[in-house]
């Protein structure tokens, strides 16, 4: 209660406590106790490196970086970037980090999505729909993801063959072969509509932004919508359009034995991705059932009777305080996707872990090899932890 | 109206702000409002007290909807509660809540705390609903804290800081649900001190307490319920002097003996 004005001796601040070198000052200790663990840790990592050493010279094993240029000669049946068996180790490596992430980020935007609308649905008022996302939580949950995978894989090898696909839409076939989706055929004008859709995107966020400031000076709230879909949807039609609309529809056909044309999703990375959404969205949607559910209903209560519409008691209110529950656990469930995707060895889907494999048996570098499978897996792992943390830092909440 | 008669005792200051007419309300089989009639006029000061688990806090809570009534009428402000969300809306914007647990949004500060209605409910600029925050934080002292987060503030801040938010609206009606039982008793004080200002001001009121000191310094009615029904209702000195009915009597003892 007290007012502006401070008395001085409560801004003093608490005196430096000086350390005393005895056992029972706890500082000493800890310090002690410290120093120990690191020489501990040290010796250890020495000895393990001397040993290291030491066998490898017995065996006449050579050590070094230079396997990565010579002739890979194995093949990759899915490249991302151009491929074929003449190019080096260090190319196939390329080709297998490539894969990882293909299938890692779009695990993480698919489980994300998929995540969040099952928790959304177990919190729903609707009996179905409630007891329905439960039950796949608890399914999915509870069997080994290789399970799944070798599940989802076999399932799909299971399926007939191309002449006897699935053919639930037009141009869309599911086969032994994999997934054939109707494609067209990429021109110049295509791009640049994807270029203007990224631009429609970025301007729709300056404009919200714009918007918000203006409503702060005038108090009017004015709908995004409208413009957001008029830069979004609406530009990318007309550049596309401007640029003579072309459209080459690239429909998959049956040719003798197997499918020509149109977007080829192969059987293992179906499989791959299928059982990695599916795992991991079990998770996140408790992830997200629990972030809402840890913001209280007193907050929805106050926030009501100060008459905000629900919407925006979800927009203002909620999820922002949600969100702080939800991000950390999330992180970790992004690791879990990327780290898991190496169980794409047992259905044979060529990712990081199955090339540097390949190439361990093949040039008999096991130490490279497995380093090399480290450091993927530490940078991208470290690559979304340092982005996720960075994120939870800035809504964090601001307690005393 | 029946609910006219009961208030044959009450001191009427002006047009109804409050009319409850044969309110029914069930948690599932539970009974927890029982056909309650209650007018308050603008201006009116109604302290509502009763046993924990009467259904005071269950009647407030259906004046601006945060419960629904199953039977009976409750019009505030002449616009009747119903399922019209527009309705709805238009009442909360009249009544400010003020809640036992203070419920401020702890990812915004003291000042964003205040403005949020103001802004997005009221549509007003920004730097005028800053103007406007200061003001009542001023009047519940402690605009210093402007700037601070709920987590840093202490109870009787936080709940002073839950008052000011409330009265940004500029509602015509205020509602408190216990407002100071989950404080320390030094704070209560502060609390009920700011309430006993604003009850200055010719706001109509109602408060849901246990604090019959401030029952008696500002309220023009008493309200006692008891398993859902309005048992008695009358001037506070009346009342607590002469209670009518022994549930009042044996109320009042059990509450003067815990003082």
């Amino acid at each position: 209660m007290s007012g502006a004005s401070t008395d001085p001796r409560l801004l003093r601040k608490a005196p430096p406590r000086p350390l005393r070198i005895s056992w029972s000052d706890e500082r000493f200790r800890n310090i002690v106790y410290q120093v120990l663990v690191v020489a501990a840790v040290l010796t250890l990592f020495g000895w393990l490196w001397s040993n290291t050493r030491y066998n490898l010279e017995v065996r006449r094993i050579a050590t070094g970086w230079g396997f990565l240029s010579r002739e890979a000669g194995l093949p990759i049946g899915e490249h991302l970037i151009d491929y074929d068996p003449s190019m080096s180790y260090f190319r196939a490596l390329l080709v297998g980090v490539l894969n990882t992430l293909k299938v890692a980020i779009i695990g993480i935007v698919l489980a994300t999505v998929l995540g969040t609308l099952l928790g959304v649905a177990r919190l729903s008022r609707n009996w179905m729909l409630a007891k329905f996302a439960g039950a796949y939580v608890e399914i999915v949950r509870d069997l080994p993801l290789l399970l799944q995978l070798l599940f989802w894989y076999s399932l799909l090898q299971g399926l007939p063959g191309p002449r006897q696909a699935f053919n639930p839409v037009t141009g869309v076939f599911l086969s032994n072969r994999g997934l054939k989706l109707p494609y067209i055929q990429w021109e110049a004008a295509h791009s640049w509509a994807l270029l203007a859709f990224v631009v429609g995107v970025v301007i729709t966020y300056f404009y919200r932004r714009a918007a918000r400031a203006k409503q702060m000076r005038d108090g009017q709230i004015r709908p995004i919508w409208p413009f957001a879909l008029a830069a979004i949807l609406g530009l990318p039609l007309l550049v596309w359009a401007a640029l003579g609309a072309p459209f080459t529809p690239d429909v998959p056909e049956l040719r003798g034995f197997n499918f020509r044309g149109g977007l080829d999703v192969s059987p293992e990375f179906f499989a791959l991705l299928l059982g990695l959404t599916l795992y991991t969205a079990g998770f996140i949607a408790e992830i997200v059932r629990a972030g809402i559910l840890a913001v209280s209903q007193g907050q929805w209560e106050a926030a009501q009777a100060l008459g905000l519409p629900r919407g925006r008691v979800m927009n203002l209110i909620v999820l922002p305080q949600a969100m702080r529950v939800i991000i950390p656990p999330m992180t970790s469930q992004f690791l879990n996707i990327t780290k898991n995707s190496s169980l794409a060895v047992a259905i044979g889907y060529q990712d990081i872990v199955s090339i540097a494999n390949t190439t361990l048996n093949q040039t008999g570098q096991a130490i490279e090899g497995i380093a090399i499978i480290m450091l993927v897996y530490l940078t991208i792992s470290l690559s979304i932890s340092l982005f996720m943390n960075w994120y939870n830092k800035r809504i964090a909440l601001v307690e005393r | 109206m029946s609910a006219a008669e009961t208030l044959a005792s009450s001191v009427r200051k002006g047009a109804p702000a409050i009319t409850l007419a044969g309110v029914n309300k069930w948690f599932g089989a539970l009974h927890v409002l029982r056909d309650i009639n209650l007018d308050v006029a603008m201006g009116e000061r109604v302290v509502v007290c009763g046993p924990s688990g009467s259904g005071k806090s269950t009647l407030i809570r259906c004046i601006n909807r945060l419960e629904e009534h199953q039977e009976g009428q409750i019009v505030v402000d002449g616009i009747e509660l119903s399922n019209d969300l527009r309705s709805l809306d238009a009442i909360r914007r009249e009544v400010g809540m003020v809640f036992q647990s203070f419920n401020l949004f702890p990812h915004l500060t003291i000042l964003e705390n205040c403005t949020l209605a103001p802004i997005w409910v009221r549509k007003m600029p920004k730097k005028e609903a800053e103007a406007l925050a200061m003001e009542y934080l001023e009047r519940v002292r402690i605009p210093e804290q402007a700037a601070k987060y709920p987590g840093q503030l202490s109870g009787g801040q936080q709940q002073r800081v839950a008052i000011a938010r409330a009265l940004c609206m500029k509602p015509k009606i205020m509602l408190f649900d216990e407002p100071t039982s989950a404080l320390d008793p030094e704070m209560i004080k502060e609390v009920l001190d700011t309430m006993v200002m604003l009850a200055e001001t010719g706001m109509t009121m109602i408060c849901v307490t246990h604090e019959m000191g401030f029952a008696r310094t500002v309220a023009d009615r008493v309200v006692f319920m008891d398993r859902g029904e309005i048992v008695e209702q009358g001037v506070p000195e009346e009342l607590f002097a002469n209670p009518r009915t022994d549930r009042l009597k044996t109320f009042l003892s059990q509450i003067l003996r815990g003082h």
